[in-house]
C-alpha cells in the first residue's frame, strides 16, 4: 500500500514538473520545481498515511478478528465476517440507528427553520445586525462538551434554570420536569442543546446564501409586480436552496458522528433512550473492549456516513446545476 | 508573516521546554490511583507520614467513581506509566491479574512477613486473589466497603411521625427488618412535608455510565435469592440469574426507584446518594460504606440526625449486601515498582492501618476490626461489621467489563426506562452473559 | 402595498425593526446559558443550588478557589489550631471546615490544552501552507481526488478513528503523551488547513511568483518571500480554525490521554465536590475555558464561514 502511494505520488510530481511552463523552470537555481513539488506535498501524504490511512487498514483487517485489547496474550481468531453479521442482525444496533436517526432528522429540520428564518431577519439589514450577528455565533464556536456538561445543570430538576423558566411559563411544577431523566423528554433535551448550538452554522451558511442573489432579480421581480410571498418562493427559497442544502450535508455528517455532547449530557440514558451510534461504538471498544467487533461497526459506520453524504452531493450537484 | 512565524516558534518550544521540566521533576515521586472520593482525601493526609519516613513523594491522580474504570482500565489496557500504585476496583483482578497488569505480590509478601491470613477474609478473597480462592495474591485489601443504608433518625424519633406511621400501617417506625418494610417506610415518607420542605422515600442506586444500577440491583437482588450460576455447575445461568426469586427482587427495585425516589433520580449513583441525603431530600439512602464518616460528620444532617443499618433481609429471610471496596496494587508498567513496594510495606503495618481507620478509612486488616473496642470506636461501626459479615461481589472474571455493560442496560432498561418486563431483562441478561462466556471459551 | 414605497432591495422601516427585535430577542435567549455559566462561577455553592434560581446574588470567588484546589475536611478544633488564613482562599475554605490540601490538576490540565492546541496548530499550519501550494501551483494529477480524500478523512467518526490509534500508540508508546496528541490533532486539522490555504493560495495571482522568479528568485524563494507575506491573512485564519477544533476536542482526548497529557475538556466535567459535580468549580473552569475562544470568534467573525464550510462558501 505504501509503495503504491509513493509511486502515485512520485508520478504526481513527475507530471506536476512536467506540466510547469519551461522559462519558469529553467530559471530554478536550489531546486527543481519537482523537487519542491515532492517537499511540500510528501510530509503531509506521509503523516495522513501513518495517522489515517494505516491505521483505517489495520481497523478493517481486525474487524474480521475476535481480537480484544485489552487480552495482549490471547491468541486472536480470525472469524470471517461473524461481526459484521452480528452487527447488523442484533436488534441493540438498529436502536442505536433509530436514536441517531431522530437525532440528526429532529436537529436538522429545527436548526434549518430556525436558521433559515434569521438569516432572512438578518438579511432585512436593521441597524447593527452585524453586531447580533456575531453574539448569536458565539455558542457554536464553544467546545460541545464543556458546553454540553453544564447544561446537565441547566436540566437538573429543581434548581436548574432551564427546568425553572419552563416551569414558570407552563405552571408544571418544577420537580416534574426531568428532562434527562424521562425516557420521553431525554430525546428532545440533546436536541434542544444541539439546536442552540449550531443554528448559528446554518444561519450563517443562509445568510450567505441569500446575499448571493443578485438585486436585479428582485427588481426585475417587482416589474412584473410579483407579490412579496411569490418572491420569496420562487426566486429567494430556489437561490438559497443549494446553500441550505450545504449546511444541512454539514450538520448531517456532524450530527451522525455526534459523540461529546451526548455522552456528556446523558450518557445514552435513560435505559438506552439516547444511545446514538457513537456511543454504541464507544462501549463496544473501550468498555467492553471488543476491539475486532467494534472495528466490524466502526468500518459499517463510515461507510454509511460516506456512501450517504455521496448520495446527496450527487443531489446537491443536480440543484446546483438547475 | 515571518513575525507570526518567530513568534509561534517562540510560544511552541517554550512551552515544550515547560513540560520536559516539570516531568524531570516529578521523575522520584510516586503517583497513586485512586477515586476522586471522601476516603481519597483520607489517604492523602495518612500518606504524609509515609513521606516524612522515606522522603518518597506521593502525587495522586483521582477520578470520580463515575470514570473511574473507565479512566483507569484504558490507562492499564494502554500499558500506561500513569500509575505507580494503583487502588483499582475488586472486580478489576481477573483481567489485571490474567493480562500482567499488576505485579504478583505472593513472593513481596513472604519476604516481608506480610501475613493475608492478617486481613480479613472476605476482603482478601473480593480483593486480593486471583483465581478467587487460590493463594494467589495481586493486591493488598485496602479499603473495607459494603453497600448499606443511612437513614434520618431524628425523622424516625420524631412523635408526630412515628404516630402517623402507626396509624397507617399499624406498627412502629423503626429501622426495616426487611425490604417490604423498607418499601413500607419509603412510601410513608414520599413527598411528605417536613419542617416544611417536600422530602421523598429513599435514594438508590439508578446509574447508567459505570456500575451504579447494577451495584444497587444486585444489592438487593441476592437476599431474594439471586445465583450467579449453579453451584454445581459453574456458568450454568439458566434458573439461577433468571429464577422467579430473582424476577420478584428486580421488580421490587424497580416498584422502589418508581414510588419512592426523588426526581430526576435516573442517574445516580454513590455522589449523587450523598447529594440527596445531605440536602435533606430522603429518608433513606442506599450507599456504600465509605460514605457515612462523612455523613456523620456532617453539620446539617450529621451527629445525632443520621443512623446506619445493614441491608434488611429478603422475602425468604435471606440477608447480603454487596462488596465494594478495593486493594492496593503496583502497576506492572511503572518504573518505579521498588518504591511502590515499599508504600504497600508501610501501608499494611498495624500502626498506619489504625491511623487509617482514625482517618475515616475502612481499614481490612483483623488487628483493627477484631478490636474490642472497634465497634464503639464510631456509630456506624457495627453496622459496617455486621455489613461485612454478608457480602457478596459481581463476577470478577476477566471479562468483568462486559458482563457488567450487559448487566448495565439490562437493569437500566427495564428500571429506569420501564422497557419490557423483569423476567424479560433477566432472561436477556442470561443470553448475554452466556454471550461472553462463550466468547470467552468458557461455556 | 408597502412595497412600492421604497426601493424594492431596501426593507420597509417597519419590516427592518420587527426583524431586529426578533434577531435580538433570539440573540438574548440564546446568551442565557452562557451567561449563567459566568454568573454561576461567581456564587458560592449554596447559591449555586438555591431554589428558585438566583440572580441577584453576593458575587465570590470560591469557585475559582475550588478549582484550583483541593481539600480535606477536616475537625474545628484542627483548624482552630492553624495560623490565621492568609488570604481569601484559604478563609473561605477553612468555615466550610475544610482546609486546603494542595493544588487541584485544573491548572497542569489546562497548560496540556495550551501546549497541545498549540502545537498542532503550528504543524497543521506549516503542513497545509506547503502541501496547498502545492496543490495550487503544480498540476498534480488525481489532485481532486487527493484532495477529497484528504477532507475525507474527516468524515470519519472520531470514537473509530480512535480504536486503531489506541492500538498503534500502545505499541510506540504514544499513550498519554503531548507528542501522540499533537501528532493526532495535526493530522486531523491538516485536511482543514489544506483545503482553506488552497483557496486562499489560488487567489494569489500566479503572475507575481513568476515575475519574481524571472528576477532571479528561486521557486522556494518566491515561495517564502511572495507567496507567504500575501497569505497572511489566510493563514492566520486557518490558524484560528485548526486552533478552535484542537481546544475544543473531546473524544480523543478522553480516549487517549488519562493524565499526563490529558486536556482540559476531558478534566472540566470530572470536577467534583464533595458528593457531585461542584457546579461553582465546573462554572469557574468552563469560563477560564471559553475565554480565548470568545476573543478568536471575535477576531475572526469576516472569515468564519469560509472556515466553518471547508471553503465550499466564500465571501
Amino acid at each position: 500500500m505504501t509503495d503504491a502511494n509513493a509511486t502515485l505520488l512520485e508520478r504526481a510530481a513527475e507530471t506536476a514538473v512536467r506540466a510547469t511552463p519551461a522559462p519558469v523552470a529553467t530559471r530554478v537555481r536550489a531546486l527543481s520545481d519537482r523537487a519542491v513539488a515532492w517537499l511540500f506535498i510528501a510530509p503531509t501524504m506521509v503523516l495522513l498515511l501513518a495517522i489515517n490511512i494505516f491505521p483505517l487498514i489495520w481497523a478493517i483487517q481486525l474487524s474480521f478478528t475476535n481480537y480484544r485489547a485489552n487480552r495482549p496474550n490471547e491468541t486472536v481468531k480470525n472469524v470471517g465476517l461473524q461481526n459484521y453479521e452480528r452487527i447488523l442482525t442484533d436488534s441493540d444496533t438498529w436502536l442505536a440507528m433509530q436514536a441517531t436517526a431522530h437525532f440528526v432528522f429532529w436537529t436538522i429540520v429545527l436548526q434549518t427553520l430556525i436558521g433559515f428564518s434569521l438569516a432572512y431577519l438578518i438579511d432585512r439589514k436593521f441597524r447593527g445586525h452585524a453586531f447580533w450577528t456575531t453574539v448569536i455565533l458565539v455558542p457554536m464556536m464553544l467546545s460541545p462538551a464543556v458546553v454540553g456538561n453544564f447544561w446537565r445543570f441547566l436540566y437538573e430538576p429543581q434548581i436548574g434554570l432551564f427546568t425553572y423558566i419552563v416551569s414558570f411559563f407552563s405552571g408544571i411544577p418544577p420537580s416534574e420536569i426531568a428532562m434527562l431523566s424521562s425516557v420521553k423528554l431525554a430525546p428532545w433535551a440533546i436536541i434542544i442543546v444541539d439546536t442552540w448550538m449550531w443554528t448559528p452554522y446554518v444561519m450563517l451558511i443562509c445568510l450567505a446564501g441569500l446575499r448571493s442573489i443578485p438585486d436585479y432579480i428582485y427588481e426585475a421581480a417587482e416589474v412584473d409586480r410579483a407579490s412579496p410571498w411569490r418572491q420569496f418562493w420562487s426566486i429567494t427559497l430556489p437561490m438559497a436552496l443549494p446553500f441550505i442544502m450545504l449546511a444541512v450535508l454539514f450538520r448531517g455528517i456532524e450530527n451522525f458522528k455526534m459523540f461529546d455532547m451526548v455522552n456528556l449530557l446523558t450518557g445514552g440514558g435513560p435505559g438506552s433512550t439516547t444511545e446514538v451510534a457513537s456511543i454504541t461504538l464507544k462501549r463496544e471498544a473501550f468498555e467492553k473492549w471488543r476491539t475486532g467487533f467494534s472495528s466490524a461497526f466502526a468500518i459499517i459506520l463510515f461507510v454509511a456516513v460516506f456512501g450517504l453524504a455521496n448520495i446527496y452531493v450527487k443531489v446537491l450537484n443536480k440543484v446546483k446545476s438547475r | 508573516m515571518n513575525r507570526i512565524t518567530r513568534t509561534a516558534f517562540g510560544l511552541a518550544s517554550g512551552l515544550l521546554a515547560t513540560t520536559a521540566l516539570s516531568n524531570v521533576a516529578a521523575a522520584e515521586d510516586l503517583t497513586l490511583c485512586w477515586a476522586a472520593w471522601d476516603p481519597a482525601n483520607a489517604l492523602v493526609e495518612l500518606s504524609k507520614d509515609f513521606t516524612k519516613e522515606t522522603g518518597i513523594g506521593m502525587k495522586f491522580e483521582f477520578v470520580p467513581w463515575t470514570n473511574y474504570a473507565d479512566r483507569f482500565l484504558n490507562e492499564l489496557n494502554s500499558k500506561g506509566k500513569l500509575c505507580d500504585l494503583i487502588i483499582g476496583d475488586s472486580q478489576w483482578i481477573g483481567g489485571s491479574a490474567e493480562n500482567g497488569h499488576y505485579v504478583k505480590l505472593n513472593d513481596f509478601f513472604d519476604k516481608e512477613g506480610i501475613k493475608m491470613s492478617d486481613f480479613v477474609d472476605a476482603t482478601v478473597v473480593g480483593y486480593s486473589q486471583w483465581p478467587k480462592n487460590t493463594p494467589n495474591y495481586w493486591s493488598l485489601p485496602a479499603f473495607g466497603d459494603v453497600v448499606g443504608w443511612t437513614y434520618r433518625k431524628d425523622w424516625f424519633a420524631n412523635p408526630d411521625i412515628q404516630k402517623a406511621f402507626k396509624e397507617k400501617y399499624g406498627r412502629d417506625l423503626a429501622v426495616p427488618a426487611t425490604f417490604a418494610e423498607l418499601k413500607d417506610i419509603a412510601e410513608f415518607f414520599q413527598k411528605r412535608e417536613i419542617d416544611g420542605k417536600t422530602v421523598y422515600g429513599a435514594s438508590i442506586y439508578t446509574e447508567r455510565g459505570s456500575e451504579g444500577v447494577t451495584m444497587g440491583v444486585m444489592d438487593v437482588l441476592y437476599s431474594y435469592g439471586f445465583k450467579y450460576e449453579n453451584p454445581d455447575k459453574p456458568y450454568e445461568m439458566e434458573g439461577f440469574v433468571n429464577s422467579d426469586k430473582s424476577v420478584a427482587g428486580l421488580e421490587f427495585y424497580k416498584a422502589l426507584y418508581d414510588c419512592c425516589t426523588p426526581p430526576g433520580a435516573s442517574n445516580s449513583y454513590m455522589g449523587e446518594g450523598i447529594d440527596a441525603f445531605k440536602s435533606g431530600q430522603v429518608a433513606m439512602h442506599m450507599n456504600f460504606a465509605f460514605t457515612w464518616p462523612g455523613l456523620q460528620k456532617d453539620e446539617s444532617v450529621g451527629g445525632d440526625k443520621v443512623g446506619f443499618f445493614a441491608n434488611p433481609k429478603g422475602p425468604d429471610g435471606d440477608q447480603f449486601a454487596q462488596l465494594g471496596g478495593q486493594g492496593i496494587s503496583v502497576v506492572a508498567y511503572s518504573d518505579k515498582q521498588e518504591a511502590a513496594l515499599k508504600y504497600i510495606k508501610w501501608f499494611a503495618t498495624a500502626d498506619v492501618q489504625k491511623k487509617w481507620w482514625s482517618l475515616g478509612g475502612f481499614s481490612c486488616l483483623k488487628a483493627v476490626v477484631e478490636d474490642p473496642g472497634f465497634a464503639a470506636s464510631q456509630p456506624y461501626a457495627q453496622t459496617f461489621l455486621d455489613s461485612m459479615a454478608i457480602v457478596k461481589d459481581f463476577w470478577a472474571e476477566p471479562s468483568y467489563a462486559s458482563l457488567l455493560q450487559a448487566s448495565q442496560k439490562r437493569f437500566h432498561d427495564y428500571v429506569v426506562a420501564g422497557q419490557g418486563t423483569a423476567k424479560e431483562a433477566l432472561d436477556g441478561l442470561v443470553k448475554d452473559w452466556t454471550e461472553v462466556f462463550e466468547d470467552d471459551g468458557k461455556m | 402595498m408597502s412595497a412600492s414605497a421604497h426601493s424594492v432591495i431596501e426593507p420597509s422601516a417597519t419590516s427592518k425593526r420587527v426583524a431586529g427585535a426578533i434577531v435580538i430577542l433570539y440573540a438574548v435567549i440564546t446568551m442565557i446559558p452562557l451567561f449563567w455559566i459566568i454568573a454561576t462561577s461567581f456564587k458560592t455553592p449554596p447559591d449555586s443550588i438555591a431554589y428558585p434560581p438566583k440572580v441577584v446574588f453576593t458575587p465570590s470567588i470560591e469557585g475559582y478557589c475550588n478549582l484550583f484546589t483541593t481539600r480535606t475536611r477536616q475537625t474545628a478544633e484542627y483548624i482552630q489550631s492553624l495560623p490565621p488564613a492568609t488570604n481569601f482562599c484559604d478563609e473561605t475554605t477553612r468555615k466550610r471546615n475544610m482546609v486546603i490540601a494542595g493544588q487541584s490538576n485544573f491548572l497542569p490540565r489546562f497548560v496540556n490544552s495550551l501546549i497541545i492546541a498549540f502545537g498542532s496548530t503550528f504543524c497543521a499550519v506549516f503542513l497545509g501552507t506547503l502541501t496547498a501550494y502545492g496543490f495550487s501551483r503544480f498540476k498534480v494529477p488525481l489532485a481532486d481526488d487527493l484532495l477529497f480524500f484528504i477532507l475525507s478523512t474527516r468524515m470519519m467518526p472520531p470514537i473509530a478513528v480512535a480504536i486503531p490509534i489506541y492500538l498503534m500508540y500502545r505499541e510506540l508508546g504514544l499513550s498519554d503523551t503531548a507528542l501522540g496528541m499533537i501528532l493526532l490533532y495535526t493530522a486531523v486539522n491538516v485536511s482543514l488547513a489544506v483545503w482553506l490555504l488552497k483557496g486562499f493560495i489560488d487567489e494569489i495571482p500566479r503572475e507575481y511568483e513568476e515575475a519574481a522568479m524571472i528576477d532571479g528568485y528561486s521557486r522556494l524563494q518566491s515561495f517564502w518571500k511572495v507567496v507567504l507575506p500575501q497569505a497572511t491573512t489566510g493563514i492566520a485564519a486557518t490558524a484560528i480554525f485548526c486552533l478552535i477544533f484542537a481546544w475544543n476536542e473531546y473524544a480523543f482526548a478522553a480516549l487517549l490521554t488519562s493524565g499526563t497529557a490529558q486536556t482540559a475538556p476531558p478534566f472540566i466535567p470530572t470536577i467534583i465536590g464533595e458528593g457531585g459535580q461542584d457546579w461553582p468549580a465546573v462554572a469557574a473552569g468552563t469560563t477560564i475555558f471559553l475565554v480565548p475562544i470568545l476573543v478568536f470568534t471575535i477576531l475572526l467573525r469576516k472569515q468564519l464561514l469560509r472556515g466553518i464550510t471547508f471553503g465550499a462558501v466564500r465571501k
